[in-house]
């Protein structure tokens, strides 16, 4: 192709090109997708919906750390324990209303990312995994040493979401709960899908790739991984408040180190640093283990087999699906796409 | 400290008397180099000599024992990399140095960063104005790739394409930010004659409006394009002068005695990780 071609091409947007206008047609989408599936599905299910919704919020901002700026986090469950504790303490105890609680779990979870990020920058593989361990591990600790602030091991308890009135008194609670949980999904995926697209997102990667070419070409190398640090900081806080919101509880035993592990685990099988990806490592989350406990029980053994049954049956399905799908499955769904659109064109071709 | 008029006044960019040491290895001693606006300096040595610990110094990656730098007449301790393309200085690696997991374009794009103008709001926001900035920057991009004749791999991933490509692809992003001084470490490295000829042409057409500070081993591309060279051994600028003068003179033919000038230096191929100045073997200084 010519220079004159390649120049056209760029030359002018189309609609299709502009940011904003894929951004929020995105967004619409979402939205209508999830108010579809919501009123379709039972109460049951719209509380699964809300659980799978808040997992986006937290897998969608640790895909854009690890997998587009490169560094790795085993302390993304801790810091949505900071949101959720946060949005517990000011709903339950300070009563504030919902959006400005969940607006301030937020940010608070940004301000300590930003702490965390800053040493990060420091640390890179193994110590940067080390520290965040230590951060995810000694954090929960905190809920015990001053448990009249934080309730413990019992953790706060806080009131159920009123719907507004105007939204009928028929609206289960479960639906009310998938819709906000709803709304925080897709303002982060709103935002995300901006920032990847924008000059930071490709200096993310940039860094990623070659810290000493990258700060050659102009790039603050400290400064681009502290921005991605506080950017999946702040998705996870609200991911925690929304948790809070969901459950109505926010209590050590949800944040141990296991959540940390299995968000990871989430985002490398969905495929790394997309945010499709961390959509079908959302839904990993909830489902996987609801699934690997009925067909635990469908084999009618005795407890003491049956009682590890599930785990077996996870790690087992978290080998085939890696296995099967090296780089996600967004990956693998991109392939077959491909495969699929190939075969297509043959069969047009012949 | 406080001695703005001390050196060349006319100069782009000067270095004064940069000592640097690595544990008991002196990898630079008392050196003073400086470059005019538009002028081709070449910077030769063998193995070891102290080449790239130079440009490190340069770029802020290695901070000198003692001496100063000045751009511009402006004295500076140490440089600060991330500064230097905003200052107008660019630098290619030796090796390739590109980004493996973005595009060509990608890449260079990520070159002309300096001439971003919106910030993070407008990002997350995906505000046109981001837009439009970027679209701004893809257009100096694949200007600077058609210059270097690469626009057609604009789409792919540098590693998919042949070393001398990957090489131009390298220069296209060093240029793309339009500096005043580039810095080129061994950039013939690895190249066939057909490259090394286009390479020739290319830093020829530079001259007299972006300076140029050449490390290379390849002799006949040193003498064919710089109007100036100077010779590093063991860390010392051992000789200095044109082309000419420098092919005659027995000290530099000594410093290079076992060492075929002529010879292409093979290493082309090699990490980026050589930027940290990591040596090849059998030159090390003492
Ligand atoms: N980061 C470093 N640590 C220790 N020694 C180094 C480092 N960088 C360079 N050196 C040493 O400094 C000397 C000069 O190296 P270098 O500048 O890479 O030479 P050239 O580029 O001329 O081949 C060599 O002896 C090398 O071993
Ligand atoms: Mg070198």
């Amino acid at each position: 192709m010519s220079a004159i071609a390649a120049r056209a091409r760029v030359g002018r947007a189309r609609i299709g090109e502009l940011t904003l206008a894929r951004g929020l047609l995105l967004a619409l989408v979402a939205a209508a997708a999830l108010f579809v599936a919501s009123e379709l599905l039972s109460s049951f299910a719209d509380l699964e919906l809300a659980e799978g919704l808040y997992f986006f919020c937290v897998l969608a901002g640790l895909t854009v750390l690890t997998g587009l700026s490169g560094q790795i986090s085993l302390g993304h469950g801790a810091l949505m324990a900071v949101g959720a504790y946060g949005a517990a303490l000011l709903i339950g105890e300070q009563h504030w209303a919902l959006v400005p609680a969940l607006a301030a779990a937020t940010a608070i979870t940004a301000v300590v990312g930003l702490l965390l990020g800053a040493a990060a920058t420091r640390l890179r593989g193994p110590y940067l995994a080390g520290a965040t361990l230590a951060f995810a591990v000694g954090l929960p600790a905190l809920a015990d040493k001053y448990s009249s602030t934080f309730g413990g091991e019992n953790g706060l308890v806080v009131n159920p979401p009123n719907p507004p009135s105007g939204l009928g008194s028929s609206l289960p609670l479960e639906r009310w709960e998938a819709w906000i949980a709803g709304a925080g999904a897709v303002i982060v995926l709103f935002t995300l899908h901006n920032l990847v697209r924008s000059g930071y997102g490709r200096a993310m990667r940039a860094v990623r790739d070659d810290e000493i070419a990258a700060s050659l070409c102009g790039l603050r190398v400290a400064r681009v991984q502290t921005l991605a640090f506080v950017v999946s900081a702040a998705c996870a806080g609200l991911a925690g408040g929304l948790l809070t919101v969901v459950l109505q509880l926010a209590s050590p035993g949800a944040f141990q180190l296991s959540l940390s592990l299995s968000l990871l685990t989430a985002i490398v099988l969905g495929g790394l640093g997309s945010l499709v990806g961390a959509a079908w490592g959302a839904a990993v989350l909830v489902l996987l283990p609801s699934w690997t406990r009925d067909i635990a029980n469908s084999f009618s053994l005795s407890t003491k087999v049956s009682s590890n049954m599930p785990l077996a049956i996870y790690g087992l399905v978290l080998v085939v699906a890696m296995l099967a799908w090296p780089s996600g499955i967004q990956g693998g769904v991109r392939a077959g796409g491909a495969r699929l659109r190939a075969l297509v064109r043959s069969r047009r071709g012949g | 400290m406080g001695e703005e008029e001390g050196g060349d006044p006319g100069a782009l960019f000067e270095a004064r008397a940069l000592t640097v040491r690595f544990g008991g290895i002196t990898a630079l001693e008392d050196v003073s180099v400086s470059i005019a606006a538009g002028e081709v300096l070449g910077v030769i040595g063998p193995n070891g000599a102290g080449k790239t610990t130079l440009f490190n110094v340069m770029c802020g990656f290695t901070r000198p024992h003692s001496g100063t730098m000045a751009w511009e007449g402006r004295t500076l301790t140490h440089m600060r990399a991330h500064r230097l393309a905003g200052m107008g200085i660019a630098r290619t690696l030796q090796g390739v140095g590109l980004f493996g997991e973005l595009t060509v374009l990608e890449n260079v794009v990520a070159g002309a960063e300096r001439f971003r103008r919106t910030g993070l709001v407008s990002a997350v926001l995906g505000l046109p104005r981001a837009d439009r900035d970027e679209r701004q920057l893809r257009e100096r991009a694949l200007a600077a790739l058609a210059e270097l004749g690469c626009e057609d791999v604009a789409g792919r991933h540098p590693t998919t394409l042949p070393f001398p490509i990957q090489k131009r692809v390298a220069l296209a992003r060093a240029l793309v930010a339009e500096p005043r001084l580039l810095l080129l470490d061994e950039p013939a490295g690895g190249l066939g004659a057909d490259d090394l000829g286009d390479l020739t042409e290319r830093i020829r057409a530079l001259r007299g409006t972006t300076a140029v500070m050449l490390v290379e081993h390849r002799m006949d591309l040193v003498m064919s394009v710089c109007d100036r060279i100077v010779v590093l051994d063991f860390g010392s600028v051992i000789a200095e002068g044109p082309p000419a003068a420098i092919g005659r003179d027995p000290r530099v033919l000594e410093a290079y005695l076992g060492q075929e000038p002529g010879s292409g230096d093979s290493r082309g191929a090699s990490a980026p990780g050589e930027t940290q100045g990591a040596s090849a073997p059998g030159g090390a200084a003492a």
